[in-house]
């Protein structure tokens, strides 16, 4: 219920992105890579401020007064991008955290991704909020008091904290000293963690495309020149902080530990964490079957080990004794069961016409064969001019409802499953007079890489390639996503009658060269390229 | 074109929603953490309390069974009393606790934290604490100087000294707080006792 609305809520905001940005630079399909390009700002600009930062309790204050006003054009503006960058990773993080939950990208083999990535909120927190300590202005002795008050309360220390702000007399210039170690090392333990989050998947991205980065930089920068980041007086602990203005991003909890209590805080967000920590098997899902490798058809060729999205895939030294060097193997707890693999083996091929079709590796629940059969029986049914087969994804539209005498429908558990071969039997054996392939919102594939190797494998730019003699203007993609349904009809009924208007295929008819013809113009915005 | 320049206008206007949203909750709204008309009183303090058990020597029999590397004479038990501490704000208790020692073997400081948001205004404050049991066998110290209830400096209000047989350490005070002053109450025995300021 709440993944349903939360995902509406994704789909509609994500299509007026859409619109907007375009799929290939549209920011909600590079959170993950955002948050990564607003750490390193924050440290850039975290740098710059240290050279000029004093470390004791008078010079805290007087140095970042002294870079905010007498360097407003340079310290000033890096003080408000140092605050403002960190304010934005909140959002971006969150908002990264949530999509992944309501798209159902958390269960599974992917649970060490967001396990992680669920300990990581408490060192981005630790992070931010020691920083604010640095400033020692009127919000720094609000967050020192309050949050040692609620460490005392776990009574885990010989003497309360707290007693360390008491008056002006119990702070001194080591306890800077303790100040900046700690947000020095916070980040650095963020960044080791940012690091080990994303080991257990291939190729992660962790820059964004540049017209992001430009378009996030000039942003933050406008708003640190309009609104630049100010110190709130000077600390004193011998009065007691009456209003204060609190970065909300980082320290809406603070004010429940006044109004609540400091364990009642502590029970939220400690069973906080314990409920995200532990959603991926609440319930567990079972993936599909792994992949199989079949030794006796693998050559080591390697090509599946480097398109498989989960690191799955990896090779090892040969032990049949066949003259290759290597032959694939699969990890079982890292396979999703995408069939990215089998569509990036060369020996996937349904015109192979020695013995059984066994690929040296394939999916238990759909077998190339299976495949090569429900493709004829579907090939079979159809009737008429435009005969149309369309190969979907199970993060694509839902395509039965748009099954007719003219269009068959399969659904695969990506379109990167589909060897380029299965195109070419289906166009040029003329099963059908046009294959369109409909997947995920180009740029945010469900399984990650699937749309991305299935374009560079169409384009010649990645093996196993479409073959040149296949006439690119009967194969059509549209990536729309689950919500793309009006799209794809449009899209369909387009393409239909292009295809009605080129007739039967016939072979030996002139070639259209591999280059951008692949899809209709109207779809050259969801021609996605990584990096 | 046109649809190019929508597209550009439509991002600055994403982006500018975004760091406006970041400009605005960066620093609003306002919270009021403390009514701008009270004080603060915080009483904190560590302090360890007296040994639960005097300390006595050893018999020829007992350091006889004891390796000779560990024979010393003295045998003085770890273990220290539990300290307790009220806190009276114009003549009604506000605080009162009995604090025990940390550590394992509860020979650790016993330690107080606490938070007083009061009118502000003149009051008077009378501390109270005793660090010996009633049980144990070593019993309040000798008065003298130090032990006597001490005198505080009070923030333009007098003071007196009151003798009260159940705690060892006492002061009071009549103190005048400003609006937002945060005025501690601590205790140190090297320090004569209590600590108001």
């Amino acid at each position: 219920m709440i993944q349903q609305a939360g995902r509406r809520f994704f789909l509609l905001c994500e299509a007026a992105f859409d619109a907007a940005f375009g799929p290939r630079i549209n920011p909600f399909y590079h959170l993950g890579a955002l948050s990564f390009f607003l750490f390193w700002t924050v440290v850039a600009s975290g740098v710059y401020l240290y050279i000029f930062f004093e470390t004791s309790i008078g010079g805290a204050y007087r140095s970042v007064e002294q870079l905010t006003h007498a360097q407003w054009y340079l310290g000033g503006v890096a003080r408000s991008l140092h605050r403002y960058a960190s304010d934005a990773m909140v959002i971006v993080v969150l908002l990264h955290l949530a999509r992944e939950f309501v798209l159902d990208r958390y269960r599974g083999v992917r649970w060490y991704a967001w396990l992680t990535g669920v300990l990581l909120l408490w060192l981005l927190y630790a992070s931010g909020i020691g920083g604010y300590w640095l400033v020692w202005d009127r919000l720094a002795q609000y967050i020192a008091i309050v949050t040692s008050e609620w460490f005392d309360a776990l009574a885990i220390f010989g003497e309360p904290i707290a007693r360390n702000f008491l008056n002006s007399a119990t702070v001194n210039d080591r306890f800077f000293s303790l100040l900046s170690f700690v947000h020095l090392g916070a980040p650095l333990f963020l960044l080791l963690g940012m690091w080990i989050h994303i080991q257990r998947i291939s190729r992660a991205r962790t820059n964004p495309p540049r017209p992001i980065v430009i378009g996030t930089l000039l942003a933050l920068t406008a708003l640190a020149l309009v609104h630049p980041a100010l110190s709130q007086g000077p600390a004193d602990l011998d009065t007691v902080i009456g209003t204060i203005a609190p970065d909300w991003f980082y320290l809406p909890l603070y004010p429940l530990i006044d109004l609540w209590s400091p364990r009642g805080v502590w029970w939220l967000v400690f069973g906080g964490t314990l409920l995200l920590a532990l959603l991926p098997w609440l319930p567990r899902r079972r993936e599909a079957p792994a992949a199989v490798v079949s030794l006796a058809n693998c050559n080591g060729c390697g090509r599946c080990f480097a398109d498989c999205p989960y690191s799955a895939v990896i090779l090892q030294p040969r032990s049949d004794g066949l003259p290759f060097e290597s032959q694939a193997a699969v990890e079982l707890d890292l396979c999703t069961g995408c069939g990215i693999c089998v569509g990036a083996c060369p020996t996937a091929t349904p015109f192979r016409r020695v013995g059984e079709l066994i690929p040296g590796i394939d999916m238990p629940a759909l077998t190339t064969a299976d495949l090569r059969a429900q493709i004829l029986a579907a090939a079979a049914n159809l009737s008429g001019d435009g005969r149309l087969l369309v190969f979907g994804c199970h993060g694509g539209p839902d395509l039965s409802s748009y099954r007719d005498q003219g269009v068959a429908t399969l659904t695969l558990p990506c379109v990167g499953a589909l060897p380029p071969s299965f195109v070419d039997l289906v166009i040029s054996r003329r099963h059908a007079d046009g294959v369109l392939l409909a997947g995920c919102v180009a740029g945010d594939c469900y399984q990650r890489l699937g749309v991305e190797w299935t374009e560079q494998r169409i384009a010649g730019q990645r093996d196993p390639y479409l073959r040149r003699r296949v006439p690119r203007e009967r194969l059509a993609a549209v990536w729309a996503g689950p919500a793309g349904d009006a799209r794809l009809a449009r899209e369909i009924a387009a393409f239909r009658e292009r295809l009605r208007a080129l007739g039967r295929y016939r072979p030996g008819a002139a070639v259209t060269p591999v280059s951008s013809s692949t899809h209709p113009p109207e779809a050259d915005d969801d021609a996605y390229r990584m990096g | 074109m046109l649809k190019n320049i929508f597209r550009y206008f439509a991002q600055a206007v994403f982006y500018g929603l975004f760091v406006a949203v970041i400009g605005y909750f960066s620093s609003a709204p306002a919270y009021v953490h403390f009514p701008a008309d009270m004080a603060l009183i915080k009483a904190s303090f560590s302090h360890a309390g007296q040994p639960k058990e005097e300390c006595r020597v050893r018999t020829a029999e007992e350091l006889a069974q004891l390796p000779p590397n560990m024979r010393v004479p003295m045998l003085c038990g770890r273990e220290r009393s539990p300290v307790t501490f009220e806190l009276e704000l114009d003549g009604k208790p506000v605080y009162r606790a009995e604090l025990p020692p940390s550590g394992l073997s509860r020979d650790g400081v016993s330690t107080v934290y606490q938070r007083f948001p009061v009118a502000a205004g003149r009051h008077h404050l009378r501390a109270r604490l005793r660090d010996y049991s009633a049980g144990s066998r070593i019993g309040p110290p000798k008065a003298g100087p130090e032990r006597e209830s001490a005198r505080g400096e009070p923030q333009g209000g007098g003071e007196h000294s009151v003798r009260v047989p159940d705690f060892n350490y006492s002061k009071e005070a009549d103190v005048e707080l400003a609006p937002a002053q945060v005025f501690v109450v601590e205790f140190s025995s090297r320090g004569g006792g209590f600590v108001f300021k």
